[in-house]
C-alpha cells in the first residue's frame, strides 16, 4: 500500500517537474513570438536607416538609428575598456595567486558581490563620480557608469575559464623558463581563447541591454553623437521612452526598436555557442 | 645579464604593474560604490529624523517630504511575490534537469536559460505591456471581481518572477549536481526507491544550498528596475492588495532622475534609496554566499 502511495507520489512531481521546465520553456517562446509579432510588421527599413526628424515624437518621419548607433559606440567602447581592465585580474587571480588561494577566493567573493549589486545601483554611483569630475550627461559618463557595470562580469566568467586550464600545463611553462607574464598571455590566453571571447561577448550583451545604468549619466538625444562629450540615445531607453507616448505610431516605434535589440541579444547568443563548440576542440586535453 | 633577458625581466614588471593596478580598482570598487553614496545621502539623513524617513508614506518632495515606507513595502511585497512564483518552479525543474532528463532534454534547456539570462530587462518590460498586463487585467482581475488596468503589483511580480527564473536555476542546478553520487548509490542500494532518494536524500542534503540560492534570486529581484518600472503602475501609496499599483525603489530613482536637481533634497533622497538598495541586495547576497561556501566545504 506504502509502495503504490509512493508510485503516486514519484508520479505526481514527475509531471509537475516535467511542466515546470516545460513552462520554462514556453515563457521564451512567448516573449520571443509576442515581440516578433507585434515588432516585425512595424520594422522598416526607414526605421533602422534615419535618425529622428522633426515631429518625430508626434508620429512624423524619422527612425532609431541615433539609438542603434549611439548604443553600439556605448557598449563596443565599454567592452573593450572592461576587457583591459578585466583580464589582467583575471590573470593575476589564476596565475600569480597559486599560492595565495585564500586572497583569491576573497577576490572571487568581493566580485560576485559585485556581480549582484543592481545596475540602477550603478548608474547613481555613475551620476556622483560624473557630478564629482564636473561631466555632464555624456557619451563618455555612460562609458564609463557601464564600463565599472560590467566588470565583474567580464573578470568573473574569465576567471571560470581560466581556472579550468589544468596545473600541468601551467607548471609545463614555468619549468620552461618563461617568466610568469609570458605563462599568462601565451599559456592562458592562448589556451582559452574561445572561451575568453564568449566571456566578452556575455559583457558586451549585458552591456548593450541595459538601461538603468545609463539613464543617469548618457542622457538622450536625436542625434547620433560625434565626440565623446556628447549625449548619446541608447536603444533600451528609446524603447522605454517611445513607449510611453500616446501616440501609436511612436509605441510602434518602441516595438520595432524592442525587435532590434532581442535580435542583436539572439545573434549575440548563437555566436556564443558556436564559439564554444568550436573551441574545445582546439584546447590541450591532459 | 644579456638584453633579451633584461627586456623579458621589463616585460614582466610591467604587466604585473598593470595587473596589480587593475585589481586593486577592483576591490576599492564596492567600497567607493558604498562610500559614494553614503557620502551624498548623508545629507538628507541629518536632516530628516529615522522615523521621518522610514516609517512615513508621505511623499512629497516639493514640499520637502520624503517618506520611504510605501516603495520600501512596494519592493519587498514585489520581491516575496515573485521569489514565491518563481522557486517552486526552479526547484522542481532543477531535479527534473538534474536526475531525469535525458541528453536531448538537456540540449534545449541549456540555450533556453541562456536566452532567458540575456534578455534585456527593458525587453521583458515590453512582453510584460504585451502579455501579462491584459493577462491581469481581462483574465485574473475579473476572475477576483476586481476592475483594473493591469498595472499592479501582480503584473510586475509576474514580470519579475520570470527575469529571476534562469538566475536561481543556474545555482540550483550547479548544488544539485555537487551532490556527491556515492551517496545516492548509497540510498539506492539500501532499497529507496529513485524517488525516496531524490526526496530523502538529495532534497535534504541541498537543503541549505536551495535557500541560499533562493536568497541570491531575492536579492537579484529587490534591484530590478526597468522591467517593474515599465508594469508595476508607480502610485507612490503603500499597496494594500494584490491588484494594487505598487511603486518599488528601485523605480523610484529610475523615473524621478529628470527632476532631481531642481528640488532641493531631491537628488539625495533619491541616492538615499540606492544606498538602501545596495546595503540590502549586498547583504543579502553575502550572507546567502557564505552559505553556499560553507555547504560547498561541508560536501
Amino acid at each position: 500500500m506504502a509502495k503504490k502511495f509512493l508510485n503516486i507520489e514519484e508520479k505526481i512531481f514527475k509531471f509537475l517537474m516535467k511542466l515546470s521546465t516545460l513552462f520554462i520553456i514556453l515563457v521564451l517562446l512567448s516573449i520571443i513570438i509576442s515581440i516578433f509579432y507585434r515588432g516585425l510588421p512595424v520594422l522598416s527599413w526607414e526605421m533602422i536607416s534615419q535618425s529622428p526628424k522633426g515631429g518625430f515624437y508626434f508620429g512624423k518621419e524619422g527612425g532609431i538609428l541615433n539609438a542603434i548607433v549611439g548604443s553600439l559606440y556605448l557598449s563596443v567602447a565599454s567592452t573593450l575598456l572592461a576587457t583591459l581592465i578585466g583580464i589582467p585580474v583575471a590573470l593575476y587571480i589564476n596565475v600569480y595567486m597559486t599560492r595565495h588561494q585564500k586572497i583569491a577566493s576573497f577576490i572571487r567573493f568581493c566580485l560576485d558581490l559585485l556581480w549582484g549589486v543592481p545596475s540602477i545601483v550603478y548608474g547613481a554611483f555613475g551620476f556622483i563620480v560624473m557630478v564629482l569630475l564636473g561631466l555632464k550627461t555624456s557619451l563618455l559618463a555612460g562609458i564609463l557608469t557601464v564600463t565599472i557595470f560590467i566588470l565583474p562580469i567580464i573578470v568573473r566568467s574569465l576567471d571560470e575559464i581560466l581556472t579550468t586550464v589544468p596545473r600541468g600545463l601551467h607548471e609545463a611553462s614555468l619549468s620552461l623558463g618563461s617568466t610568469r607574464s609570458e605563462t599568462s598571455f601565451k599559456v592562458f590566453l592562448r589556451q582559452c581563447s574561445g572561451g575568453i571571447i564568449t566571456g566578452i561577448l556575455l559583457a558586451f550583451g549585458r552591456g548593450i541591454g541595459d538601461a538603468a545604468s545609463v539613464l543617469f549619466t548618457t542622457g538622450y538625444t536625436d542625434y547620433i553623437p560625434d565626440s565623446l562629450g556628447r549625449p548619446a540615445a541608447t536603444l533600451p531607453l528609446a524603447i522605454f521612452f517611445q513607449l510611453s507616448s500616446p501616440f501609436p505610431e511612436v509605441q510602434d516605434r518602441a516595438y520595432a526598436a524592442t525587435v532590434v535589440l532581442t535580435l542583436i541579444i539572439l545573434i549575440i547568443s548563437i555566436i556564443t555557442r558556436i564559439i564554444s563548440k568550436k573551441y574545445n576542440k582546439n584546447q590541450i586535453e591532459f | 645579464m644579456n638584453s633579451r633577458l633584461r627586456i623579458r625581466y621589463f616585460k614582466e614588471k610591467i604587466s604585473s604593474i598593470w595587473m596589480m593596478v587593475c585589481l586593486i580598482l577592483v576591490i576599492i570598487l564596492p567600497i567607493g560604490i558604498g562610500l559614494g553614496l553614503w557620502y551624498k545621502s548623508n545629507i538628507i539623513i541629518q536632516e530628516y529624523s529615522f522615523s521621518e524617513l522610514f516609517f512615513s508614506s508621505e511623499w512629497a518632495p516639493n514640499s520637502g517630504k520624503f517618506g520611504f515606507l510605501s516603495f520600501i513595502i512596494s519592493s519587498v511585497w514585489l520581491t516575496i511575490l515573485s521569489v514565491l512564483i518563481a522557486a517552486p518552479v526552479c526547484i522542481l525543474s532543477a531535479i527534473y534537469l538534474t536526475e531525469y532528463a535525458n541528453k536531448k532534454v538537456l540540449n534545449i534547456m541549456h540555450p533556453v536559460i541562456d536566452i532567458l539570462a540575456g534578455i534585456p530587462s527593458v525587453v521583458y518590460g515590453v512582453w510584460g505591456i504585451l502579455l501579462i498586463v491584459p493577462l491581469v487585467s481581462k483574465v485574473i482581475a475579473p476572475a477576483f471581481g476586481v476592475q483594473t488596468a493591469g498595472y499592479t503589483l501582480l503584473t510586475g511580480a509576474i514580470v519579475l518572477s520570470i527575469m529571476i527564473i534562469p538566475f536561481i536555476l543556474n545555482i540550483l542546478i550547479e548544488i544539485f549536481k555537487s551532490i556527491p553520487q556515492e551517496l545516492k548509490e548509497a540510498s539506492l542500494s539500501l532499497g529507496a526507491t529513485y524517488w525516496q532518494t531524490i526526496k530523502l536524500v538529495l532534497i535534504r542534503k541541498a537543503f541549505p544550498g536551495i535557500i541560499s540560492a533562493i536568497g541570491l534570486g531575492i536579492s537579484r529581484a529587490f534591484g530590478e528596475t526597468m522591467a517593474v518600472l515599465m508594469v508595476a503602475g508607480n502610485v507612490a501609496k503603500v499597496p494594500k492588495g494584490l491588484f494594487d499599483p505598487a511603486y518599488p525603489l528601485p523605480a523610484l530613482i529610475a523615473n524621478n532622475y529628470g527632476e532631481m536637481m531642481s528640488v532641493p533634497m531631491y537628488d539625495s533622497a533619491l541616492l538615499l534609496a540606492a544606498l538602501i538598495l545596495f546595503v540590502i541586495v549586498i547583504g543579502f547576497n553575502l550572507l546567502s554566499r557564505l552559505a553556499i561556501i560553507r555547504y560547498q566545504k561541508r560536501i
